[in-house]
């Protein structure tokens, strides 16, 4: 699956709370969650992010807390794949457990930039950034994390599987 | 080539004989726990599957969070999780009341026991590392799925061991351990890894000086935090755990993916600067003074019956300075009681202190203590991001209950030292 986007760049250490503050999580709504996204590190984001936008941090995205509703905002948002240095651990878990794709590519990420193009292949890791030129690879999934990743998420893997 | 805690535990729940660092493996669970945030989104998934829970008495419930609720979207989020309990007869379900914060009860109530495997959807749910069980934090899908298969996927981690040496002096706390570990290794410095506490020093670690540690894994990136079982962990688990239960021990040539060494004697009081659990300092290091206006203690950090006895003798004939408000939440109701009959209470409220019903309301910016721009936070829960307790400009810094109550008689970040 090949998707392109616009990056909306974030740094170091992206913790949930900022993905999605805490005072905003007395509801699990997505929508309404994705009103909120980002909201404590960037105003603009939830009014101007587009369907197709790529979110990009740097390491250890998504530290903090095992809230799910922070991976539900940012793909209520209409993002469909995260890319990073790195991801915290329960943060990538959940992203493959509600179907958002998240691609772990190490240093090359200082190689992206606020607004930069991008074609991410989720199957195969490729990165292509169309305003630099520059061409990465991410990690690729693990063995059956793979399969969830293909089903669209745990629910839809345990329902396949029966 | 031998196995770590963490392999063995893991090893046990997926019927294999051993297991190593890298390999994904399918476990039964022991416990699965969620809050009030995080259990209604559970719920919903739980019910998209169409099974039975797996078993009522293997699921705790803790509505600690926005509890009693703040409002109706909070009380609506409560009923979600107390119509579920009912319906299906969850055996751990915690009504207000009962409530605690989910990681000091369920050490506390003997839920949790040595050797057994945890999932929550609450990331502190590492806590139960002290007691020598592989327990870990989740979102609400794998929790959900949980409740409904007993079962959860694991990427068995490597394991960072965690030598300790030397003995705690007075004054320090199992606060300042782990601040200064993740002061050394980052908040990434355990990422995808569990750690594994080991040496002669563990013996000079109470439980609730390692319930702190293991509380804090995460912090660091960890998936766990554990501590082998002694006789410090079978006393604290003797009139608790009610299920007989299999405790675990590191092999001699288990294989670690990195050694970091502690020599505990040698701690000093430690702060963690905003906005990072990893922005350590020592406290006798802050060359100016910082005013700050609030304080709390408490939290599944730092809630604890001794936490609040160190609190409590710091407070003793002292007052919060004057432009400071301090607050201080034991973390459950046995806490609270025997806190109260031993005089704590007293203490906090003859020093000005406001004392609160068991909750997680202010650690995490949910509903009391919540601050507004500019203001200043000592704190003795796990937590200094951004705008965590309140405006994005507001500022957190972490410690332990020593300096916590310290920092709240002076007005500004202090050790209890300087009190006297």
């Amino acid at each position: 699956m090949k998707l392109e986007g616009k990056v909306w760049r974030y740094g170091d250490n992206i913790d949930t709370d900022v993905i999605i503050p805490a005072r905003y999580l007395n509801t699990f709504d997505p929508k309404e969650l994705a009103s909120h996204c980002m909201v404590d590190i960037d105003e603009s984001f939830a009014g101007n992010v587009q369907e197709g936008d790529i979110m990009v941090g740097g390491r250890n995205f998504g530290c903090g807390s095992s809230r799910e509703h922070a991976p539900v905002a940012i793909k209520a948002s209409g993002i469909p794949v995260v890319i990073a240095a790195s991801f915290a651990r329960i943060f990538y878990r959940n992203g493959i457990n509600i179907g958002l794709p998240l691609l772990e590519i190490g240093d090359d990420v200082e190689k992206i930039h606020a607004d930069d193009k991008l074609q991410v292949d989720v199957t195969t890791g490729e990165i292509k950034n169309f305003t630099t030129g520059d061409v990465f690879h991410a990690h690729p999934l693990p063995g059956f994390v793979q399969e969830i990743a293909e089903a669209g998420g745990l629910i839809e893997y345990i329902k396949k599987k029966g | 080539m031998g196995m770590t805690m963490s392999e063995k535990i893991l090893a046990k729940h997926a019927g294999l004989e051993r297991v190593e660092a890298g390999q994904l493996v399918t476990c039964k669970l022991d416990m699965v726990l969620a809050n009030d945030i995080t259990a209604p989104p559970s719920i919903k998934i739980f019910e998209s599957i169409g099974r039975p829970v797996f078993d009522n008495e293997k699921i705790a419930l803790v509505p600690d969070h926005f509890q009693p609720a703040k409002d109706i979207k909070s009380a609506e989020l409560a009923k979600i999780v107390r119509d579920f309990a009912v319906k299906h007869k969850i055996v751990h379900y915690f009504e207000q009341g009962r409530v605690g914060i989910e990681h000091v009860i369920l050490p506390e109530q003997g839920i949790v026991a040595p050797g057994m495997l945890t999932i929550g959807a609450d990331s502190h749910t590492c806590t139960y590392g002290a007691v020598n069980g592989f327990a870990t934090g989740v979102g609400s899908t794998d929790l959900g799925a949980a409740m409904a298969t007993g079962e959860a996927w694991f990427k068995v981690p490597q394991a960072i061991k965690v030598e300790l040496t030397g003995s705690k002096p007075a004054g320090i706390s199992g606060k300042d351990v782990i601040l200064t570990l993740i002061g050394q290794i980052g908040v990434d410095g355990a990422l995808y890894k569990s750690l594994e506490f080991a040496g002669e020093g563990v013996k000079s670690l109470t439980m609730t000086d390692r319930l702190t540690i293991s509380n804090m894994a995460i912090e660091a990136g960890g998936k766990a935090g554990i501590f082998p079982y002694d006789e410090i962990t079978a006393e604290y688990v003797k009139e608790r755990v009610k299920k007989p239960f299999e405790p675990v021990a590191a092999d001699d040539d288990a294989v670690y993916c990195q050694v970091v060494k502690i020599d505990l004697s040698t701690l000093k009081p430690v702060v963690a600067f905003p906005h990072l659990p990893g922005n350590t300092k020592r406290v006798e290091d802050i060359k100016e003074p910082i005013a700050i206006q609030q304080v709390i203690i408490g939290s599944c950090t730092n809630g604890r019956l001794e936490d609040l006895q160190i609190a409590a003798e710091v407070f003793k004939g002292h007052k919060v300075a004057d432009g400071v408000r301090c607050i201080v939440i034991p973390g459950s109701p046995a806490v609270y009681k025997e806190a109260m009959k031993r005089g704590y209470i007293d203490t906090f409220i003859d020093a000005d202190c406001a004392v609160s019903t068991p909750t997680c309301g202010p650690c995490l910016g949910g509903y009391m203590g919540i601050m507004a721009a500019g203001e200043k936070c000592v704190s003795t829960t796990n937590r200094n991001f951004r705008g965590r307790m309140g405006h994005v400009d507001s500022e957190v810094y972490l410690a332990g209950p020593h300096v916590a109550a310290a920092s709240a008689i002076l007005g500004r970040i202090a050790t209890a030292e300087e009190v006297q």
